[in-house]
């Protein structure tokens, strides 16, 4: 993670931050999951809550302070404690970021697979600078992810929550148009591999006895 | 019990220790950085690497404990080379800035960088910068050296109570701080600069002054709060440059409250350096003599009383009574607040379970004091004992007071003490649950009209909840300063009469009831209202210029000794008074500090002996007063201005920074 994701001084900071009926809806089945007095275990889930309030009401999802001393106060933890998971798990934005969060893979098998095409396609269609920046336009905001975990169709591309599958350059390009057009193109593989089988369909288990 | 081997030697220690302890025992020394005895086990530095017979690798002693049958080895190659390695790794970041440090001399990084460290390093590329953080006026932060032991953070969460710093941030961005910048709100603060074992918490105040082979070390005892926090001082040419707490488990434990620590720099501003006289009006400098023969003409015939001051020491209070015994008086005060203090027992006047024996209550009331403003360490030690036993703590005083644990807020004032009395409140049943209940009654809250009525008030509460037993006294009075209790210990509470006619204040503020016309001689060492409406000034010593007994409020009897000499004229204070007496031909007949002391101890018992030892109650008989006298006000602690409390702070411009801080209303 970059270094200047984290900074908590060089931008304003809303002077409040309430929970919205949403997430108020979205804490109270989330903090049920935890035993009596164990509340402060629903942290990180709720700073999920609050970052995706953020996009909601502002349209970009970053956590402020005052929606972790928000967490603090619901979960009766000391606002320092909420301070340091934030800051610890990069998933938090501690800044404003882009209306979309384009998150590239650069882990060793995305990388072999072209990840470094991804991340030219989103610098040049993004008009993005490099990693941690945010375009112009406030559209999009570039950062490099450790392994998302979708190795078998590397390279991939989060946007905000959402995987890209298969990516390369070209196709790269035409989804970041496409985000600023305002479309949201069906996530997942995009050259149409089924969920993960090899490229152009299943070759094992085709003959499974009742099917 | 657990059998240990510890390079060869044999050691039995309890279970569930750890190594490290284990090795300590042993007398083998380990070095740690992260690792702090009164602290939680983090096992972050690695610095404590042991080897262990059979184990694969080197183990963190802090974090591991012993089993039977273990043989440890702190000293074999695997060892040397595992610390060799960590301290390596530990300086990749941290600069080398040793001779701009204030650590300097005094840093465990640097010691035992030498002792267990290679002689050179390896790494070449480049070091990190970590931004300094803003922690308030005292403690200063140079955060590149920060080792990330998390000493701090620990202290502020476990010990002072204020979870406010913490590590934000991860790998080599991993920074301590208050992530939101802030003052830390605590009155223990100081102590962050002790635990921290390398120099990127430094005492602000202290900040380039001194290196610690300067410094003149005199063991001595603070009386700034009445808990008698045991301390060094560390002077340099006649000047204090710093104080830091000495161990004593029984007291302070390693802990000391801010105000003793940096007040001190009021000892060199508004002080009395020389005898003044009033004439025409008006004060003017004169001679020890001009002084004395002022005295004698002005109060000869007089009817004469005196007051001592809460900064007063023993000896000086022991030979002011004489003196005015030998005048004839019987006029000695020291209730200077206005506390309906009845000191005809001891333990009506004093802290009777102890500190430490703070640790041993199962259930404890406050009344009518906070504990955080007025004794922090202390307030430290209720803080661990409510954290580790999870003790129910009652509250009689302001309401949404933060005392750094959870209280149970019974109510503000007197009417909730008057149905604890009447035995029907709900806290009565937690008390009469509890084995070893305890109470605490602030010294403000018997400063009011009816303060008689709330310290028997109070006693019948400790009386009928089983706080008083053979082997268990739970009623204890808290008080703010040094100086508090000499004097009730020599028996300065026969009260000053409204016709008084002259006055020796002894460090005191002039009482309300002074007649107008009335003589007054103030003695001590800072001037304030009491010195401005003097007639004679009598240049007094602080409590780091004298040899000096001093109670504490548990009653404990502690020396302190003389650091720096006065300023200027300005003399020890039962020297003063003994000069005077030969001036008013009563010569008192001690000439030696060891003559006072021997006098002392003749004037009550308890000057010759430690002063307190833990003691059980048989005598239920409570203290005069009238139970059902309770007014219903509420309490309040006499402490606002935690930082400006004394002659001494208020003098010091690192108080009044700490108070523009803290309490900016305040300010002036």
């Amino acid at each position: 993670m970059d270094a200047e994701l984290s900074t908590a001084t060089e931008f304003p900071q809303p002077e409040s931050f309430s929970f919205d009926e949403e997430s108020l809806k979205a804490i109270e089945t989330i903090v049920k999951r935890y035993p009596p007095g164990k509340q402060a275990s629903a942290v990180i889930p709720l700073l999920y809550v609050v970052q995706r309030q953020m996009k909601r009401s502002t349209g970009s999802a970053w956590v402020p302070n005052k929606g972790m001393d928000a967490v603090a106060e619901r979960l009766g933890m000391a606002p320092i404690r909420v301070y340091e998971v934030a800051t610890f798990y990069f998933m938090f934005n501690m800044k404003p970021i882009g209306k979309h969060h384009l998150q590239v893979c650069a882990t060793t098998p995305c990388w072999l697979r072209g990840s470094d095409e991804v991340s030219r396609a989103c610098r040049d269609a993004g008009k993005l600078g490099g990693w941690g920046q945010t375009s112009e336009d406030k559209m999009f905001t570039l950062s490099e992810v450790e392994c998302l975990g979708g190795c078998v169709n590397a390279p991939i591309l989060q946007v905000d929550d959402d995987y890209y599958e298969d990516m390369d350059y070209e196709s790269t390009v035409r989804l970041i148009e496409a985000l600023r057009r305002g479309e949201r193109p069906a996530p997942g593989s995009v050259i149409g591999r089924q969920t993960s089988a090899p490229e152009g369909g299943p070759q094992t288990l085709l003959d499974v006895p009742g099917e | 019990m657990a059998k240990v081997t510890v390079d060869g030697i044999e050691v039995e220690v309890p279970n569930g220790v750890s190594v490290l302890q284990a090795c300590e025992a042993a007398g083998k020394e380990i070095p740690r950085f992260c690792y702090h005895e009164r602290l939680s086990v983090a096992g972050n530095c690695r610095m404590c690497l042991v080897e262990v017979e059979k184990a694969p690798k080197p183990i963190a002693s802090c974090a591991y404990p012993v089993a039977d049958g273990m043989k440890v080895f702190t000293d074999s190659p695997m060892v040397r080379n595992g610390r060799r390695g960590v301290m390596e790794f530990l300086l990749i970041n941290h600069p080398l800035d040793c001779p701009i440090c204030d650590q300097g001399g005094e840093c465990d990084l640097q010691d035992q960088a030498v002792a267990f460290g290679g002689d050179a390093s390896r790494y070449r590329e480049e070091k990190r910068a970590v931004k300094d953080k803003y922690l308030g006026p005292l403690v200063k932060t140079i955060m590149n050296r920060c080792i990330q032991c998390t000493r701090c953070v620990r202290f502020a969460t476990e010990v002072a109570g204020v979870p406010e710093l913490g590590a934000t941030n991860r790998g080599e961005n991993m920074e301590i701080g208050t992530y939101v910048e802030k003052a830390l709100t605590t009155e223990l603060s100081g102590n962050l600069i002790d635990i921290c074992p390398v120099g990127a918490l430094t005492s602000r105040p202290y900040a380039y002054v001194s290196r610690p082979w300067e410094l003149r070390k005199t063991d001595s005892v603070d009386v700034l709060d009445a808990t008698g926090t045991n301390i060094r001082v560390d002077a340099r040419a006649g000047e204090v440059l710093r104080i830091l707490p000495r161990t004593n488990d029984d007291v302070n434990e390693e802990w000391m409250a801010d105000r003793g620590r940096f007040a001190f720099d009021g000892l060199k501003r508004r002080r009395l350096d020389r005898p003044w006289v009033r004439q025409n009006g008006k004060l003017k400098p004169a001679s020890w003599a001009e002084a004395f023969t002022a005295i004698a003409a002005g109060i000869k015939g007089r009817k004469i009383g005196a007051v001592a001051g809460e900064l007063a020491d023993a000896e000086a209070t022991v030979a002011l009574r004489d003196l005015m015994a030998a005048l004839g008086s019987n006029h000695l005060e020291c209730r200077t607040d206005g506390a309906a203090i009845d000191a005809s027992r001891r333990d009506f006047y004093t802290f009777n379970t102890g500190i430490a024996g703070i640790e041993e209550a199962d259930a404890l009331l406050i009344i009518g004091s906070n504990p955080r403003l007025e004794a922090p360490v202390i307030n430290a030690r209720i803080r661990k004992r409510v954290a580790t036993g999870g003790i129910p703590v009652g509250f009689i005083g302001p309401r949404g007071l933060n005392l750094t644990y959870a209280q149970d807020w019974l109510g503000e004032g007197g009417a909730t003490l008057s149905a604890l009395v009447g035995g029907q409140h709900r806290f009565n049943e937690v008390l009469r649950a509890a084995k070893r209940p305890m109470l605490i009654l602030g010294r403000g809250a018997l400063a009011r009209p009816d303060g008689a009525a709330v310290l028997a008030a109070a006693w019948q509460v400790a009386a009928q909840n089983g706080m008083l037993q053979a082997d268990w006294h739970g009623f204890n009075l808290l008080h703010q300063f040094g100086g508090q209790v000499a004097p009730l210990d020599l028996g300065f509470t026969t009260g000053i009469p409204a016709d008084i006619e002259a006055l020796w204040l002894l460090g005191a503020e002039v009482p309300a009831a002074v007649p107008e016309g009335a003589f007054v001689i103030y003695q001590g060492h800072h001037g304030e209202a009491g010195a401005a409406r003097a007639d004679v000034i009598l240049p007094g010593a602080a409590y780091t210029e004298k040899d000096a007994t001093w109670v504490n409020t548990e009653g404990r009897v502690q020396r302190g000794r003389l650091a720096v000499y006065p300023p200027g004229e300005a003399r020890e204070d039962w020297k003063i008074l003994r000069a005077a007496s030969e001036v008013l031909g009563i010569r008192l007949p001690y000439d030696s500090m060891d003559g006072v002391r021997a006098r002392l101890v003749e004037a009550n018992p308890v000057f010759g002996g430690p002063g307190f030892a833990p003691h059980g109650c048989t005598d239920l008989a409570g203290p005069v007063g009238d139970v059902g006298g309770v007014a219903e006000a509420a309490f309040a602690s006499s402490i606002h201005n935690y930082w400006q409390a004394d002659v001494i702070s208020r003098a010091s411009a690192t108080m009044a920074e700490c108070a523009r801080t803290y309490l900016p209303q305040a300010a002036e």
